[in-house]
């Protein structure tokens, strides 16, 4: 199972709850939107990654999981 | 010459007379005064459509090694098959929008060739088994919209629905989503994909958008053949091109070109240089500057474009003189590319808008010492954070800009500039307008 993180940009509003959660995959620009330098989710992660998915509240963030 | 079916999928040709040797090919025909050809005309020139079917004009497509040319040069056939395999019955656009400011060539087609246009939309919608094609053009074209719904009520039924719709201006209308968002909600502001339309488009459909250079290169391919076609150019950049030339040149307009033809003829057809050229800009406000010494090694083919680090995209080629600030034009032309954002994107709208300002700031002379290294920062940061791939042209542009005009921004932090404005064209009013 491999997992990717995605913002979706229209839909992001610049909360910022997701860089706060998931500090190791997502910085915020000089305007407070987030930059995911790399999508690809380590296992050790991906929980967080789930939290950070599920608290943005425009559910901007997306984390989209494949069978690998 | 007569025709020989060699099965259902693969197609020959059925060619009444032989396609034009040379060029022109899609303009020919086309008078001087700019009337709109009539459906007789038409025929004598290529004649009648040809009664080839969907599957076969897939195949002819796929031999021709037709690539789009409304910008993203994607293959031609790999699009029809995409679309023709969906599982509901599909939708063909006709995308007339031509945004980019200095490109004219899709508006010529539309409005003095329209049964070309019609032809090759006829054929696609054969293709992907569409039974409704919309041509959508785009603001300010009541002349374009007059010449279309006129070629279309002088046709015969062709089992197809032909519909004119005109859209708002505006920069990024023009691009696939905004297209279909507009048809379907009538706002013209990009989408965040997937779906992209050849899956899922204007009402759930899927949706063949296409640009109408590309099927006007398919009317005369169903009718002349993929080996007529593929006698200008070369193997991997096959057939002929509109260019629309704009600039430092005597004549500038709209013309046919070989793909492989010298940067330096291209110059020429257009009445050559009127003042020695220190840039081009390849690909319009979404293209990319080269100097005009590299640019004289050129020629109108992919690989060479891409050496360079251009694509040749909407075939928009704008010539900067010497007497020109590069600087300065570059500064205008991304203040209205940050405008023109749809203002969806976080990235896009406040990244572009500081972009320009720095760029603004650097042409002005009033640059803080390290502007460069922050404005690099942020084109890096901004690429491929938006929903469509505005900000990804603009900040391209940005850093040919800083590039190709190196020297003149050491001399405008000296506050000097020898040059005077070339006035670069912009959309007609810098007003956003999405409805």
């Amino acid at each position: 199972m491999s997992a990717r993180l995605r913002v979706n940009p229209i839909t992001c509003d610049a909360h910022g709850l997701c860089a706060e959660l998931l500090p190791e995959l997502i910085r915020l620009d000089d305007w407070g939107y987030p930059i995911i330098d790399q999508p690809e989710v380590p296992p050790e992660l991906l929980a967080l990654a789930r939290r950070a998915a599920d608290a943005c509240p425009t559910l901007a963030l997306l984390l989209e999981q494949r069978e690998s | 010459m007569t025709a020989r079916w060699y099965g259902s999928e693969r197609a020959e040709v059925a060619v009444a007379r032989a396609g034009p040797p040379g060029l022109p090919r899609l303009l020919a025909g086309l008078g001087e005064t700019g009337a709109t050809m009539t459906l007789g005309d038409h025929h004598s020139v290529h004649g009648r459509l040809p009664a080839i079917s969907g599957p076969q004009l897939i195949d002819l497509a796929e031999r021709s090694g037709l690539r789009g040319r409304g910008g993203a040069d994607f293959p031609t056939a790999t699009k029809l098959r995409a679309v023709a395999g969906g599982r509901r019955g599909a939708i063909v656009i006709v995308n007339g929008s031509e945004t980019e400011p200095a490109s004219a060539k899709d508006r010529l087609l539309l409005t003095q060739l329209p049964h070309l246009v019609l032809d090759g939309a006829v054929l696609a919608a054969r293709a992907v088994k569409a039974r409704a094609v919309i041509v959508k053009i785009g603001g300010g074209a009541s002349v374009v919209a007059r010449a279309l719904e006129g070629a279309i009520a002088a046709r015969a039924d062709e089992g197809v629905a032909l519909e004119v719709i005109a859209g708002p201006e505006g920069y990024v209308t023009g691009e696939e989503t905004a297209v279909v968002q507009y048809l379907a909600r009538g706002t013209a502001k990009p989408t965040f994909v997937p779906p992209r339309p050849y899956e899922r488009g204007l009402r759930g459909r899927p949706t063949l958008v296409q640009n109408p250079e590309t099927l006007s290169q398919m009317a005369l391919i169903a009718r002349y053949g993929p080996e007529w076609f593929r006698e200008l150019g070369s193997g991997a950049d096959p057939g002929s091109a509109l260019v629309t030339i704009s600039g430092a040149v005597a004549s500038p307009g709209v013309y046919e070109l070989a793909f492989g033809t010298p940067m330096n003829d291209l110059l020429a057809a257009a009445g050559g240089p009127t003042e020695r050229l220190q840039a081009l800009l390849v690909g319009g406000y979404f293209g990319t500057w080269v100097k005009a010494s590299r640019a004289g090694r050129l020629r109108l083919a992919r690989q060479d474009l891409r050496s360079v680090g251009c694509a040749l995209g909407s075939g928009v080629l704008i010539a900067l003189g010497e007497s020109a600030c590069g600087l300065h034009e570059s500064a205008r032309v991304i203040a209205y590319l940050a405008d023109q954002s749809a203002g969806q994107c976080g990235p896009c709208v406040h990244g572009l808008a500081a972009i320009a300002d720095s760029v603004i700031a650097l042409a002005e002379g009033i640059a803080h010492p390290r502007e460069v290294e922050r404005l690099l920062r942020w084109t890096s940061e901004v690429r491929g954070r938006g929903a469509c791939h505005h900000p990804d042209g603009a900040v391209r542009f940005v850093e040919s800009a800083l590039d190709v005009f190196a020297d003149e921004l050491d001399s405008h932090q000296a506050r000097r500039c020898t040059a005077r404005p070339a006035g670069l064209p912009l959309g007609r009013d810098s007003v956003q307008a999405w409805r």
